[in-house]
């Protein structure tokens, strides 16, 4: 889920400020040019890959990375986009909802999956669609493409394809939009 | 519960009628967690419903039916629920032919307590599965022409619709011979009329409320066929409604009395589609009253 959401979605509660800039649209543009790159690289073409965005952060981002992988190799790849709140492992801890609908409209079995998020952190999110994607399939591979990586592991998951290695505080907040990157911190709710 | 938290429902009950529409219908978001049904009357839909809600989950689920239970040696409704509740409990869903009954249970438990139907009162997921299959085809219900027939006197699910129908914005009028209307409508925000046929055309919604013989304890019609003729929705008054006008019922249906056989089965009737929303619409229920807040 998307730092920003959670950050400011009523929810949640919170509301973020940003202190400073740490990329502006044209860095997000050539790191998400890079990264289809990398993609094609790695899986030598784009047979058998699907584009899943991560609710909600990781939706635009996955689809201009399809957009830019259309314009590299000149196919379309299959997109969609996948909610993983009802697969987290701290329900019953914070409050957890649903933020918008699956949309998978593929078979996953025999795949390779590119996981999309705008920030990884903790890695419970990626735990969580790990856990998610086995009800649509059994794919042949996952790979996970973020757009920030801030640290702060707490599982053993590491990312494919980075746009940008943030160190951070624990307490800071990564927010991602489609013009740029901001690092703040959460207010309380007025 | 207002309009907001309606639309909240509902809002979260799309992600889960993605889950059900998988090869799989299953999730972990309730693993470890107990749902209790407690039925003092009978129930099909809503029990099964309920039951197959909290499995989608995850969640335990455990069945409590008057018949082979210690109620029958006399224990009280309190006693039961509080017994129930120290096996470590995290909703109970209650059904009785009492109203009020839920609402008296919750104030002697700490876990949550669903009004699954209580008596002549509320019955609160229907109106939720019947705005969720309303809006599901027609966007919303702002504006929208409701006729709730038959039965009202009796019928939990009316006051339970009207309530949530006019909450978001839909115009409701009440269809009824003047002996099933309840004593007063003081408070209601509805129209009220005894002339179908003067209603039909104007309809967008027709919802059909079952005959309760059950609940019929004088003379309140001088026969189920005069009902009909008068009431029922028969395929010669399906005619009278509008092209894209939805025919809906709580169930169970009475084939030939409120609804003709034949009408029960055309493609505007959704009397199965509500079944299935109501799975979904009680698997959000579930999910916002037992997932969505920190546990205490």
């Amino acid at each position: 889920m998307a730092e920003r959401e959670r950050a400011a979605t009523p929810p949640y509660g919170g509301v973020f400020s940003a202190r400073s800039q740490v990329m502006d649209a044209e860095d997000l543009r050539r790191a998400v040019t890079r990264i289809a790159h990398e993609i094609v690289e790695r899986n030598h073409g784009l047979d058998g890959v699907v584009l899943i965005g991560l609710q909600t952060g990781g939706v635009p981002l996955g689809r201009r990375l399809a957009e830019s992988l259309s314009r590299i190799e000149g196919v379309e790849v299959p997109s969609g986009s996948i909610d993983v709140a009802l697969y987290r492992d701290d329900i019953g801890l914070r409050p957890v909802i649903p933020e918008a609908v699956t949309d998978l409209p593929f078979d996953l079995t025999g795949l390779t999956v590119v996981l999309v998020d705008d920030v990884l952190f903790t890695g419970r999110t990626v735990r969580a669609a790990l856990d998610a994607l086995n009800a649509y399939g059994r794919p042949r591979a996952v790979q996970l493409a973020v757009m920030v990586d801030r640290g702060h592991r707490e599982l053993p998951i590491r990312p494919d394809f980075v746009g940008k290695n943030l160190p951070t505080r624990h307490d800071e907040i990564v927010d991602v939009r489609d013009d740029g990157v901001d690092v703040g911190e959460k207010r309380p709710p007025r | 519960m207002g309009a907001e938290g309606i639309e909240e429902v509902m809002r979260v009950t799309d992600s889960f009628v993605e889950v059900s529409e998988r090869a799989i219908p299953r999730v972990p978001a309730l693993r470890g967690r107990t749902v209790v049904s407690l039925f003092y009357e009978e129930s099909t839909r809503t029990r099964l419903s309920f039951e197959m809600a909290a499995k989608r989950l995850s969640a335990d689920t455990m069945n409590f039916s008057v018949s082979t239970s210690s109620a029958k040696k006399g224990e009280s409704l309190r006693d039961t629920c509080q017994t129930i509740e120290a096996m470590g409990v995290d909703a109970l869903v209650v059904r009785h032919s009492s109203a009020g009954v839920p609402w008296q249970v919750a104030s002697w438990v700490g876990c949550s307590v669903i009004n699954a139907g209580d008596g002549w009162h509320e019955h609160p997921t229907q109106a939720l599965l019947d705005c969720y299959t309303i809006r599901d085809r027609r966007g919303s219900l702002e504006g929208l022409r409701i006729a709730v027939v038959g039965d009202v006197k009796h019928s939990r699910v009316a006051r339970s619709d009207v309530l949530a129908f006019t909450m978001l914005g839909a115009e409701v009028t009440i269809v009824a011979p003047p002996t099933l209307l309840p004593p007063s409508l003081a408070g209601w925000p509805v129209e009220v009329s005894s002339e179908l046929d003067s209603v039909l055309p104007k309809a967008d919604v027709v919802y059909l409320l079952r005959m309760q013989a059950e609940r019929q304890s004088e003379a309140l019609l001088p026969s189920l066929r005069e009902y009909t003729a008068r009431y029922g929705l028969t395929r010669h008054r399906v005619d009278m409604l509008p092209d894209d006008a939805l025919i809906m019922h709580p169930g169970p249906i009475n084939r030939g009395v409120e609804i003709a056989a034949d009408v029960a089965d055309l493609p505007r009737s959704l009397i199965t589609r509500q079944v299935a929303n109501g799975v979904a619409v009680r698997m959000a229920v579930l999910f916002l009253l037992l997932g969505s807040e920190p546990r205490a």
